[in-house]
């Protein structure tokens, strides 16, 4: 592969299945030699413009169930790129084994290197050694479960209808976000079992199957009266978060299948659950090692001085910031923060100031860059990355400021802090917030069954600083929530005291959703 | 690493997600069409396009926080601010302060495209010509061939003799085979020269040709077309929609305007609806006649005003060509209202020797921007008696633009039951 090194990887535009493979091949030696990175096989797939807006409405996903809802995703994207106010996303890569990015025909060779650099290397690496990933998501079973579970899903629909299955998945779709375990549990998660497992569940309820058990008379059941609220609150799992999880467990009437539709949409919240906690480190790492491995194929002569002037014009616009008050503003660019923080670690490794010597005792002056990211790409996510490694030489770079709306201030709006000595640790610590998961996603629980009563569900929101939800929004997820348990679900936001400030009731809808 | 190649699968995969949405958004659509209706052109309309969404209707909800209680931002690009700043809130909202996560998608309208397929399906898709009662079911078994092009085989009994001799001729002329003609000058020639190294270098020439022209045939393969056909299923049920329209003097070029839009609007929901439906343009002035599309919507013509003369003209070309018993009949009639004072009796009288032929009559009263109707026009004052009288007949009055899509779709909305016009 040496040649390929000492000669040009290609020349102008134009591009075919060798150029791409040499790209490759000079990528891989600067990533894996002297980035020393670590990375799941490479597949590469070459799309057209339609295959992408179509990856990019089904969340990026290749083969994802048949639903309206990416209907709609494709439609709007659509519209942005036919009017020409959207490029398309520069790429798409899939946390899996092996790592597929895909290409779009219509790019100049350049940003095909630029792509593979940026995809297939550097969010390879990520997915492949960051630990959330490793805890959550399980890259080796995920397209197999994707397959059965657009099968299962199309299957269900031959058998109960289009409609049901829509409605259960609408309502499923509405809980993703409180779909998700937040804590590592005992076991890796494994997909292909899943898949076994959803198939003996089944074979076993058919065997099982007995109509006897059917024409029981249904009486009213065994009194529970006597069960202490914490019993029941045990028997039942509660308190739980993942309420998805606690219908497809506990739900009285949902039917098997629709319990498995629960499942396939958790397993798939689960799935993309570390990609949200890791926008900013993600986008930053293959920026990065994108910008690394883009120069050095330069100095080495294999992109030539005018075919690296468009790739620099697209980094460029890639790691564009825009400022609060430009028009364009819509919070931090993610690739713009990851890739200034990743390079000011370098700077901080490689020739740091005083001030950094005094913030950063255990990287500063170190002399490894590499191997310090290498690290910080394994362990951290952006709220503990952020909150760790925002240096103010970077927060003075980028102008940070704390800006505070409090309703009850009739003045306007407060800075509580700028980039200045008092500032930088609040700074910090507010930005770190901003990617905090369990912070932005509001906290809510199942909280207690009425099982004696009419069983109505009951839920806490826990109100932090005086948010409550969106009431809107809630009312119509309540309504799905409802229908699915089939009796009133009633939640209750509660703040630091205890004191219950907001309550929203929902009953099912007459159009059963179970039997 | 390997590289796969998936330009070459099966296009439009998004296709079922995008009819699973069209679906859902059924009503939204349509409520989208009849609001952009009012401002935009029907012609406009009818190119189906961009619609606008409002996006709760569509909205995937989620549990996220609303925007009460307190909000920290961090935010780029500090100018001037120091710490214990107080910035005014900004009109509408927190301008400075984006919306948190930064990457939502924060529109309350979204619009996408729709083809003009898609588009016309929806729109009409809750119209219906009312009661298409009675329909004739002729069996499919009587499908007729109707010629459709041309092809490069069939049988030699479907020789396109004209269409083969052409596509020959243009192949020689490309090929440029000599003609007998040039081969006959260079023998004329040869048979007036004595030089014989001349006489040996034309018959050189000729030989050349004849072997060019062998090897050229007058007629190949290739030149041969059969004339194409292809079976047409016979119509299950056939109507046929008589449009009349008063062009005299009285009607002004904004009332015109107004019942062109609505024929329009009917012509083309017709042919889209329904395969087979013959449509009849009837125009009057003080004499009418039925004229052809063009010059129905396009064409000027001045005189009085007697609207007897276009039902009787309806009603001759009923009896010569739309026998009722086979034909289902619906005529929409546009006027302003005006008729000769003599011609109302004949009129009234027609009206009702047409009227029980016809499954459905509407009769459209057009007049100047944002009138008020005060008074009744002599025609309608006319008409109101008759539809006092339980005939399947109903009346509107359209003085805006704006009003024709809603007058439209009153006059051939899906009606439960039979009845008159609702007032």
């Amino acid at each position: 592969m040496t040649e390929a090194n000492s000669s040009r990887l290609f020349e102008g535009a134009d591009w075919d299945f060798a150029t791409l493979q040499r790209i490759h091949d000079a990528c891989e030696d600067v990533a894996l030699i002297e980035l020393g990175l670590d990375v799941y096989p490479n597949q590469i797939e070459v799309i057209t413009a339609e295959q992408m807006l179509d990856a990019y409405s089904s969340i990026g996903m290749p083969l994802f169930y048949k639903h309206w809802s990416f209907g709609k995703h494709f439609a709007h994207q659509e519209s942005f790129y036919r009017k020409g106010l959207m490029g398309l996303a520069y790429e798409i890569v899939i946390n899996s084994s092996p790592c597929i990015s895909y290409l779009m025909e219509e790019n100049t060779a350049t940003m095909q290197t630029l792509v593979i650099a940026h995809a297939a290397f550097g969010h390879n690496h990520f997915f492949k050694n960051n630990y959330l990933f490793k805890q959550w998501t399980d890259a080796a079973g995920i397209l197999d479960y994707l397959t059965f579970s657009k099968n299962y899903i199309a299957r269900c629909e031959e058998r109960y209808g289009q409609a049901a299955v829509e409605r259960t998945l609408d309502a499923a779709h509405a809980l993703m976000s409180h779909g998700v375990n937040r804590y590592p549990g005992k076991r890796r998660p494994d997909l292909r079992e899943e898949e076994q497992r959803e198939r003996e569940r089944r074979a076993y309820e058919e065997q099982a199957f007995n109509d006897l058990w059917r024409t029981v008379p249904t009486g009213p059941g065994k009194t529970i009266k006597e069960l202490s609220i914490d019993r029941r609150r045990e028997l039942l799992g509660l308190p739980q978060e993942n309420i998805l999880y606690f219908l497809e467990k506990s739900a009285p009437r949902l039917q098997s299948w629709q319990r498995e539709l629960l499942r396939i949409v958790r397993h798939v919240a689960q799935y993309f659950y570390p990609q949200g906690q890791t926008k900013v480190m993600n986008e930053g790492t293959a920026t990065y090692v994108h910008y690394k491995i883009m120069n050095r194929l330069h100095d080495q002569g294999g992109i030539g001085d005018g075919d690296f002037l468009e790739f620099i014009k697209a980094h460029t616009n890639v790691v564009f910031q825009p400022q609060f008050d430009d028009p364009r503003y819509s919070g931090f660019n993610p690739y713009a923060l990851g890739f200034e923080m990743m390079q000011d670690v370098e700077r901080i490794v490689v020739s740091p100031t005083a001030e950094d010597r005094e913030w950063f005792p255990d990287i500063a002056g170190v002399g490894d860059p590499m191997s310090v990211l290498r690290d910080i790409w394994a362990n951290y996510r952006d709220e503990s990355f952020v909150s760790q490694f925002l240096s103010p030489h970077l927060m003075r770079r980028m102008s940070m400021f704390h800006l505070s709306d409090d309703p009850d201030e009739t003045r306007g709006l407060v800075v509580q802090a700028i980039h200045d000595e008092r500032g930088y640790r609040r700074i910090r610590r507010q930005l770190a917030r901003q990617y905090d998961i369990g912070w932005i996603d509001p906290n809510i629980e199942i909280i207690d069954v009425d099982l004696a009563g009419d069983r109505r569900l009951l839920l806490r929101h826990s109100v932090v600083h005086g948010s409550l939800l969106d009431e809107a929004n809630a009312k119509q997820v309540l309504q799905h929530l409802a229908d699915l348990w089939t009796y009133d679900v009633l939640l209750q936001e509660v703040d630091a005291q205890d004191t219950v400030i907001k309550e929203h009731l929902a009953t099912p809808r007459a159009v059963a959703m179970a039997a | 690493m390997y590289v796969i190649d998936r330009r070459l699968n099966p296009r439009g995969k998004s296709l079922e997600n995008r009819q699973r949405f069209l679906r859902r958004a059924k009503a939204l659509v349509q409520g989208a069409v009849r609001r952009s209706s009012e401002s935009r052109d029907i012609k406009d309309i009818l190119e189906g396009g961009e619609v606008v969404l409002p996006i709760g209707g569509m909205n995937e909800p989620r549990l996220q926080r609303g925007n009460s209680g307190v909000r920290d931002q961090i935010l780029p690009g500090n100018k001037t601010y120091v710490e214990g700043d107080v910035i005014p809130r900004p009109e509408g909202g927190g301008g400075g302060a984006g919306r948190e996560g930064g990457d939502g998608e924060g529109e309350d309208a979204f619009r996408f495209v729709l083809t003009r397929e898609e588009f016309l399906d929806l729109f009409l898709d809750d119209l219906e010509l009312p009661d298409l009662a009675k329909r004739r079911l002729t069996h499919m078994e009587h499908d007729s061939p109707t010629r459709a092009g041309y092809s490069v085989s069939g049988s030699p009994a479907n020789l396109a003799i004209s269409r083969t001799v052409r596509l020959a001729m243009m192949r020689r002329t490309a090929l440029s085979r000599p003609t007998a003609r040039e081969i006959e000058l260079l023998e004329e020639e040869i048979a007036e020269t004595v030089d014989e190294e001349s006489k040996s270098a034309l018959q050189a020439e000729i030989e050349a040709l004849k072997s060019k022209a062998k090897r050229i045939p007058y007629i190949d393969p290739i030149d041969i077309r059969y004339r194409r056909f292809e079976t047409k299923p016979k119509p299950v049920a056939q109507a046929v929609m008589f449009c009349l329209m008063d062009v005299s003097g009285s009607m002004t070029e904004h009332m015109k305007d107004l019942a062109k839009r609505f024929f329009m609007l009917l012509y083309i929901f017709l042919t889209r609806r329904y395969r087979h439906v013959d449509i009849v343009f009837i125009r009057h002035t003080d004499r009418a006649e039925e004229v052809d599309e063009k010059t129905f919507f396009y064409s000027q013509a001045t005189g009085g005003t007697q609207v007897s003369s276009a039902l009787e003209t309806m009603r001759q070309v009923i009896i010569d060509r739309y026998d009722p018993s086979d034909w289902n009949i619906y005529a929409a009639q546009a006027s302003d209202g005006d008729n000769a004072y003599s011609d109302l009796e004949r009129t009234e009288q027609l009206l009702h020797q047409v009227l029980p032929l016809t499954q459905y009559f509407a009769y459209l009263e057009v007049s100047e921007p944002d009138s008020s109707f005060s008074s009744h026009s002599s025609l309608w004052q006319l008409y109101e008696r008759v539809d006092s009288q339980d005939a399947p007949f109903s009346m509107r009055k359209v003085a805006n633009r704006s009003e024709i899509f809603p007058v439209f779709r009153d006059l051939f909305e899906r009606k439960e039951e039979r009845q008159g016009a609702a007032q």
